[in-house]
């Protein structure tokens, strides 16, 4: 092993593992991050958004020089079945401010960015360096962690596991188990490239402006899941995601569902014509609020996708995973300055600031949904968005027939299909869920 | 599919045009570099004699080769055999310091040479010797160097037109060395098609003198260890090739590559993705960085075709594919193609020509 | 001793995927590796000065981004590294290359002592031309080994080193004087995994960056394209064959039956050919 200390460890470099190192750093404390990777990024995979209020409390002016493709100024949501989407969107000039509020961004150019602050922080970053075991002391403790490397022993005051969700190091390490099939979707992604004007007409986007599709309906096959299409400066990211349990299920595959998503009539006239150059898959924690494991112990925490920080409803994640990597480095710090040791009980200071931040809220609000959301899958994906688009077509279908007859029709076939009492519970259980 | 992307523009050059200076006007014809150790030259400088006199031919110049070796038997003979493919003179230097390669030696003679006698280009063999040699003469010379061509020709206003693989080998590009000269190029074996050798009489020779002594030689050839007969791979020259490629799957599928080749008394290679996984080794690599082959038949199995290989294999007369991708590249320019699982037609085809050539197997050697 | 070892940056078109549904080569995002046969270069040069002792400075000729490959060969346990970088040396073909590279490395012996050995590695997987080596090597002034298989004995007294050099059809062994430059041939050994004290370093390391003018190059005209006699004239795709391969229909027969009967019906004369070669065999 090697000589030398450092105040912390952290393993990983994709959001949280970043955040976590770079507010170590600013900290003045002496910070060591391993990567697996080749280069911070290369094991990242996300569509991606950014959030810019939670980086904007690490890298307050990160407008200056970061990557950034489009900052979005409208949202729409689709709910599809197969040939028809119902589609709920807004968009509004507020977006188009001094600080926009998100951006499209591509991972492996924003993470290189975020890895060279990182570094211009004091930290010292290692890729091509695989944590293998973490190294505990006669107690138990943990005290460093071993590598690849020759020689390749480190210890610190403390480890931040930042390994992201299918981090192994946690769960060999029991301190954590390996995520459940129905608590993690398997998602696919392509990049299409298109020239910047025809992404522009098609999204009716200016300028840098951006836009971000997220679809749910018949194209998953009434399994849990959902797509999405962002526009980025010169290319179109496209990707479809569902529950792995449900991909066990069912035998689909994620590369067919995404081919089915792509010639899906609303979504196949936005990328006609383009130029796929990049295809990526990517597991995505969906478990929620039940499904965070123990977030610290004695000398480590948990941060990020690793520890299920994602708020799936919302499509939330890098946000959560910057967020309690910055919390946990406070945390950490705070402790440091006392001249604390990292034991469980000082460290359990992370999880009580972590409750109090949006991260663990926004995550309890939703507790229920995933396990709704997964229950309920074929209500919500095949048989609820068949209806509302049948609904919608007899509604805005002009033949002559009475409108109260037309509402009549409709109100008949969701009763036909779920019950009064299926439709009332749907809604009570959405509506509590969502609370 | 995509189009060819446009060369950069080459930011503050006046010259894309032949603005040839003065001191370069008078190097007129075209060099080859007859290639000979241990006695034997090698076949690429026939090769490029036949190349090189169709760039002489067109630019109404004659052709010349440059024979570099110890004196005696040998160096005359190859000087003889070079009017045989189409010499109309040969420069010799001879010297017994010349009797094994070394690069200080082989550099001055041929500078020398150069120097003294202008050639407006000079032509030799992309082999070890060959690429060892032709950097360092360029160097000297401070003249441009294309190596590794695919195709050489004249432009109209007399320059040489060098053409070589680009971009990681997806694209051609044509190369140019407008305003130096010599102009020089290699070429790899096999590239350039062997010519017809028409028995003749030797033509004009000159001598030139090597002006070294033992002792202005810094590096000595302490011995030689010739490589065993066996280990040698005849793959460039052999007349009928196997190779295999991705499509194989593992390096145990390619023992299927080499059985085929076994019953048709063939020699095997492969594409570079084999080579880079390691499971072939580097010598038996088919392809622009590897070997260029020219058989009369040439079946490839697994591979996808990338102009990487697809210009190392172009000379061959009947080139076969199997390969389950209806799309792959190598259907562009193979003859005959079928699509099926070459892991299961090749054990089916090994059999098939098994019975099919040998109907008498006592006639066989254990092969 | 001191050791400089030449090092570029390269696409890696083995990493270039190809897309699982419509099998098209994806080039986007395709990671730069340092050139593969640069690899036993650098672990020649590492493993002599191992034994020996000594210094290895890893140089490269590259925009900016070449930093990633020098931090890499630093990693694997490289002493320094500088990076010569400048807009002058955009577009240089092999003589233009080899004039900067050259320059450096008489700065790099200036700063930091002679060089004793110059390694590179045999050929680029974008350029392939394997021309370097020997350019730099007649710049200055150096003797060559080009193609070594392996080092033998190096006495830095005598200023002597021998090594194996492949020729065609055999292994010439060689003596020659120091200094020298060795180019070396592939799968000649095995780069070794840096150890963590080495990442480490690697990591705080500051890479030393030149431009033209910190190298010492008093003639900029013979960098890059305007010191480059080759100019690239015209790209193209290959023309496509005028026909495609004839695909061969075996519906009603072993496809191995079916090829076979194709390939003789093409090339009558090969089937007694390849009797004749069987027999022989």
């Amino acid at each position: 092993m090697i000589e030398e200390r450092f105040d912390a460890i952290v393993v990983g470099a994709g959001m949280a593992g970043n955040a976590a190192a770079l507010t170590l750093a600013q900290r003045g404390l002496k910070v060591l991050q391993l990567e697996r990777g080749e280069y911070s990024g290369s094991k990242n995979v996300q569509g991606a958004i950014l959030y810019a209020d939670m980086l904007e409390k690490l890298i307050p002016d990160f407008r200056e020089d970061a990557p950034l493709e489009r900052h979005l100024v409208e949202q729409r949501f689709w709910m599809l079945d197969d040939r028809a989407h119902v589609g709920l969107h807004y968009r509004s000039e507020d977006f188009n401010e001094e600080r926009p509020n998100r951006y499209t961004i591509i991972r492996a150019q924003f993470d290189k960015w975020f890895s060279s602050k990182v570094r211009e922080a004091g930290a010292t970053v290692l890729c091509e360096t695989t944590v293998t075991e973490l190294a505990r002391d006669a107690y138990g403790r943990v005290i460093g962690v071993r590598t690849d490397r020759y020689d390749g022993e480190v210890h610190a005051d403390v480890v931040v596991l930042a390994e992201g969700v299918n981090g192994l190091l946690g769960t060999r390490a029991h301190l954590r188990d390996i995520p459940k099939p129905d608590n993690v979707a398997l998602a696919v992604k392509e990049m299409h490239f298109l020239p910047r004007e025809t992404i522009e007409a098609r999204f009716n986007l200016k300028g840098d402006e951006g836009t971000v599709i997220e679809a749910a309906g018949t194209i998953s096959r009434g399994m849990t899941g959902m797509g999405f299409i962002y526009a980025n400066k010169e290319c179109v990211s496209l990707g479809i995601g569902c529950l792995v349990a449900d991909f066990q299920k069912t035998g689909e595959t994620p590369y067919g569902l995404l081919e089915r998503f792509k010639s899906h009539p609303s979504v196949a006239p936005l990328i006609e014509g383009s130029e796929v150059k990049e295809y990526s898959a990517h597991l995505i924690p969906e478990g929620g609020y039940n499904a965070i494991p123990q977030l610290f112990g004695e000398g480590w925490v948990v941060v990020g996708d690793a520890a299920q920080l994602n708020n799936a409803i919302h499509r939330e994640g890098s946000n959560l995973a910057m967020t309690s990597g910055r919390i946990a480095a406070e945390a950490i710090f705070q402790i440091k300055s006392r001249r604390d040791p990292m034991t469980a009980q000082n460290l359990s200071l992370y999880k009580k600031m972590l409750d109090d931040s949006f991260v663990i809220k926004d995550l309890k609000k939703y507790k229920d949904m995933p396990q709704l959301m997964h229950i309920q899958s074929q209500n919500f994906f095949l048989t609820y968005p068949q209806l509302v688009s049948k609904a919608m077509q007899n509604f805005v279908r002009v033949d002559g027939t009475p409108k109260t007859e037309k509402e009549r029709t409709t109100l008949r076939s969701f009763v036909k299909a779920r019950s009064w009492t299926g439709l009332f519970g749907d809604a009570y259980r959405f509506a509590r869920a969502w609370r | 599919m995509s189009q060819p992307t446009k060369p950069a523009a080459p930011a503050g050059r006046a010259a894309t045009k032949k603005e040839l200076p003065e001191h370069f006007k008078g190097y007129k014809h075209v060099w080859v570099f007859v290639e000979q150790e241990r006695g034997q030259v090698h076949p690429v400088s026939w090769e490029l004699m036949g190349a090189g006199r169709q760039l002489a031919d067109k630019l109404k110049v004659d052709l010349a080769a440059v024979v570099i070796g110890p004196e005696g038997e040998a160096t005359r003979l190859a000087a003889a055999e070079a009017f045989c493919y189409g010499a109309d003179l040969a420069y010799v230097v001879a010297d017994d310091l010349l009797a094994d390669y070394r690069n200080e030696s082989y550099t001055k003679a041929l500078t020398d040479v150069v120097n003294s006698y202008k050639p407006e280009i000079l032509l030799l063999g992309a082999t070890t010797l060959g690429r060892d040699l032709a950097g360092s003469v360029a160097t000297t010379l401070l003249t441009g160097l294309t190596a590794d061509c695919t195709a050489l020709d004249v432009d109209a206003d007399g320059s040489l037109a060098a053409t070589r693989p680009t971009f990681g080998g997806s694209l051609m590009c044509t190369i140019y060395t407008l305003n130096y000269r010599p102009q020089m190029a290699t070429v790899r074996p096999r590239v350039m098609q062997m010519p017809e050798r028409v028995e003749r009489m030797p033509g004009r020779i000159i001598s030139h003198p090597l002006g070294m002594v033992e002792a202005d030689i810094v590096t000595k050839v302490l011995s030689f260890l010739p490589d065993r007969e066996s280990a040698k791979s005849n793959l460039a020259y052999a007349d009928v090739v196997v190779a295999g490629g991705l499509g194989l799957g593992s390096p145990e599928n390619f023992q299927l590559v080499r059985q085929l080749a076994s019953v048709l008394g063939a020699e095997y290679g492969c594409s570079r993705p084999l080579v880079q996984k390691g499971w072939v080794t580097s010598d038996r690599q088919i392809g622009q960085t590897g070997k260029t082959i020219r058989p009369k038949l040439y079946i490839a199995a697994g591979i996808s075709g990338a102009i990487q290989h697809r210009v190392g294999v172009e000379g061959a007369d009947l080139i076969v594919a199997i390969n389950t991708d209806r799309n792959a590249p190598i259907f562009d320019f193979a003859h005959v193609g079928i699509i099926t699982d070459a892991i299961r037609l090749l054990p089916a085809l090994t059999e098939a020509f098994r019975a099919r050539l040998s109907p008498h197997s006592r006639d066989r050697i254990a092969s | 001793m001191h050791i400089v070892v030449c090092i570029k940056q390269v696409p890696d078109s083995a990493q270039i995927r190809v897309h699982p549904v419509t099998n098209t080569i994806m080039r986007q995002g395709v990671p730069t590796i340092i050139n593969p046969y640069d690899l036993f270069a650098l672990e020649a040069a590492l493993e002599l000065r191992d034994k020996f002792g000594g210094e290895v400075t890893v140089l490269t000729m590259g925009p900016p981004s070449a930093e990633d490959s020098l931090r890499k060969a630093l990693t694997y346990g490289a002493d320094r590294a500088v990076l010569l970088t400048d807009r002058f040396f955009a577009g240089a073909d092999t003589l233009a290359t080899t004039y900067a590279l050259a320059t450096a490395i008489r700065k790099i012996g200036e700063t930091y002592g002679t060089p004793d050995i110059i390694f590179t590695g045999k050929q680029t997987i974008d350029g392939d031309t394997a021309q370097v080596g020997p350019g730099i090597a007649k710049r200055l002034g150096l003797l060559q080994l080009t193609y070594v298989a392996r080092i033998g004995t190096l006495d830095l007294v005598g200023r002597t080193i021998e090594a194996e050099r492949r020729s065609e059809g055999g292994v010439q062994m060689l003596r020659t004087r120091l200094p020298c430059l060795i180019s070396m041939l592939e799968a000649t050994n095995e780069i070794r995994r840096g150890a963590m004290a080495d990442a480490l370093r690697a990591a705080r390391s500051t890479i030393v960056k030149w431009s033209a003018q910190d190298a010492g190059v008093e003639d900029i005209s013979k960098c890059g394209l305007r010191g480059s006699p080759t100019i690239v004239k015209r790209v193209f795709a290959p023309s496509p064959r005028a026909e495609k391969a004839a695909l061969i229909d075996f519906s009603d027969r072993s496809p191995a039956e079916a090829l076979i009967e194709d390939i003789f019906k093409r090339q009558p004369k090969l089937e007694a050919e390849l009797v004749a070669l069987a027999r022989g065999f």
